[in-house]
């Protein structure tokens, strides 16, 4: 795919796959990101993927604009051989009481019954395709049809951090009190934010997340040991 | 084991504690936070021959006040032209002091500036995240917050008799141009609205944080409704909302963001930037990324050559001579 260039100050390139979204961008952008990472050039910095464009952070003392391009164009036409396998990690999700406070408006607006939505939610398997807003928020895609819903148009308050969300065909798990547009129809215990240096979150861009039902009993407990433990 | 503390009488909002930042979280909606003025930080630190990026206290304009407890302690204080009260013995200037037990260290809001450092000959005690104890303010990881009533403690206190005084000071002057690279986003702006962008002064909004500087002034007109795909963000960015308003993106900026960007400013000028008040006026000055690169490099020279020279030893008559030979001999130069 048909990449360009936009120059950021004296410390950044943005690879420009696409002006809008589109899943062979983001292939791109996944594949791009992993065959610099594997073979990053001199003077790269940090490799920020995001929907259709990948941002790439020199230091201009090693590097400038036009080596760094030369080298990710070199990458560019050499991906065959990149792995793209991520790993699939499990989060749990409640889809009990208030942690679920949207559900009702899910099930009403899909014509489907409160268990059909969240097994139709448990089915999905879901891509991390950027993280974006604040720290661990992974945006996802693959949230199955039968569930795909607009955002609301307004947004509602202070939604609390562990807060799973859908919209459109995105999934969410949020990381703090935010306001959302999004339908929240559950609360993880799972910490998203791990803080550890080299990998603070539980997953990464190009890897999976797939959904494990718990019961308000067991969130209590894992959200205990979360916390205390 | 021996230890300085040092209690707050008084933090004003955002003062924090940041080392140099959290690097590499980008990709994970990390923000690298660290010092809003690197070169003050860093001043800091070579003024005691800390390494380059220890924990220090980030004061903000709402200032600091605290009182030494245990042992004495050195400490650089650094960052735009702040008051400094020393148990009512009143200066500004960046300095090295020493702080003895019961000693009070007061810092407001002086002459200019928006943020002033504070660092220690000893280590800071102060939680870590991804490696980092920079505090980031939207979301609390990091050190924790700097409150009244608390105490920093400060392992392995030193006193450094022979690096007490006056710092030579960059020289930062409010007229400076901030240099920017036009783009990402340029393109999908109304060319007359560039080209005011670049010749007429913004002035800085007063609500201005760690995140990033709202600028009153031209409001920037796209071409047309646009809506590009969020793409990742850096320090520097200028980001142009809907109303046409501009932000500055800084320490604490999202890591991305859905608004055309009209330029970026330059490494080496956010600190410049970030030291301006609101009320302050900004005029931007257009570079080639080549040019920017050039500028990097020449920058970077200059800021070595600075901290080399704020990092000595002053002990006898002839080397303080030494050194306020260097004081004179380096206002001159351009940061």
């Amino acid at each position: 795919m048909d990449a360009s260039f936009r120059h950021v100050a004296d410390f950044g390139l943005l690879v420009v796959f696409s002006n809008s979204y589109s899943d062979a961008a983001h292939d791109a952008v996944l594949a791009l990101d992993r065959r610099l990472s594997q073979d990053l050039p001199v003077g790269v910095t940090e490799l920020v993927p995001a929907m259709v464009n990948l941002m790439v952070v020199f230091d201009p003392i090693q590097t400038d604009h036009a080596t760094v391009q030369a080298a990710v164009e070199q990458r560019l036409n050499d991906l065959s051989s990149t792995s793209m396998d991520g790993k699939t990690c499990t989060v749990d999700v409640c889809y009990e009481g208030d942690f679920a406070p949207d559900l009702d408006a899910v099930a009403k607006a899909t014509g489907l019954t409160r268990d059909a939505v969240i097994n139709i939610h448990l089915s999905g398997e879901y891509p991390v395709l950027m993280f974006g807003f604040a720290p661990g928020y992974g945006y996802m895609g693959g949230v199955p049809d039968a569930i795909q819903l607009p955002r609301k148009l307004a947004a509602v308050p202070d939604r609390p951090a562990g807060s799973v969300m859908i919209a459109g065909a995105q999934c969410l798990v949020t990381t703090l009190v935010m306001p959302a547009g999004w339908y929240v129809i559950g609360r993880s215990p799972t910490p998203i934010l791990t803080g550890v240096e080299d990998a603070p979150t539980l997953f990464g861009v190009g890897d999976c997340v797939r959904f494990n039902r718990i019961s308000q009993a067991e969130f209590d407990t894992l959200s205990k040991a979360t916390h205390h433990g | 084991m021996a230890e300085a503390r040092l209690n707050i009488a008084f933090a004003g909002p955002l003062v924090s504690l940041q080392d140099a930042g959290r690097f590499g979280g980008l990709r994970y909606g990390v923000s690298p936070s660290g010092p809003m003025d690197r070169l003050a930080f860093a001043a800091a630190h070579a003024a005691l021959d800390n390494p380059a990026g220890a924990t220090a206290i980030e004061v903000s304009l709402g200032g600091l006040s605290l009182v030494c407890q245990g042992m004495a302690v050195t400490v650089a204080i650094t960052g735009g032209n702040f008051s400094i009260d020393h148990n009512g013995q009143k200066s500004t200037g960046w300095q090295v002091i020493t702080l003895q037990p019961d000693d009070k260290l007061t810092l407001r809001a002086g002459a200019y500036g928006s943020w002033a450092y504070v660092a220690v000959a000893g280590e800071i005690a102060a939680t870590k995240w991804m490696g980092s104890t920079a505090r980031h303010s939207k979301t609390n990881l990091g050190s924790a917050a700097i409150i009244s009533g608390e105490a920093l403690g400060v392992a392995n206190p030193q006193v450094l008799d022979n690096r007490i005084g006056a710092m030579p000071m960059p020289a930062l002057t409010s007229t400076d141009r901030i240099r920017v690279v036009l783009g990402p986003q340029d393109r999908y702006f109304e060319a007359s609205s560039v080209a005011e962008f670049l010749s007429k002064p913004y002035t800085v909004a007063p609500a201005y944080d760690r995140m990033g500087m709202r600028l009153d002034g031209i409001n920037l007109r796209l071409d047309e409704a646009l809506s590009i795909p969020s793409e990742p963000i850096l320090r520097g960015c200028v980001q142009v909302s809907g109303d046409g308003i501009p932000t500055v993106l800084l320490a604490d900026h999202q890591s991305t963001g859905g608004y055309p960007k009209i330029a970026t400013v330059v490494s080496n000028d956010t600190d410049v930037l970030s030291q301006r008040r609101g009320g302050d006026k900004v005029q931007f000055e257009a570079v080639s990324p080549s040019d920017a690169v050039t500028l990097a490099r020449e920058t970077a020279r200059k800021r070595l050559r600075y901290l080399g020279e704020v990092n000595v030893a002053r002990g006898t008559l002839e080397q303080r001579l030494m050194r306020e030979n260097l004081i004179h001999g380096h206002t001159e130069g351009e940061f």
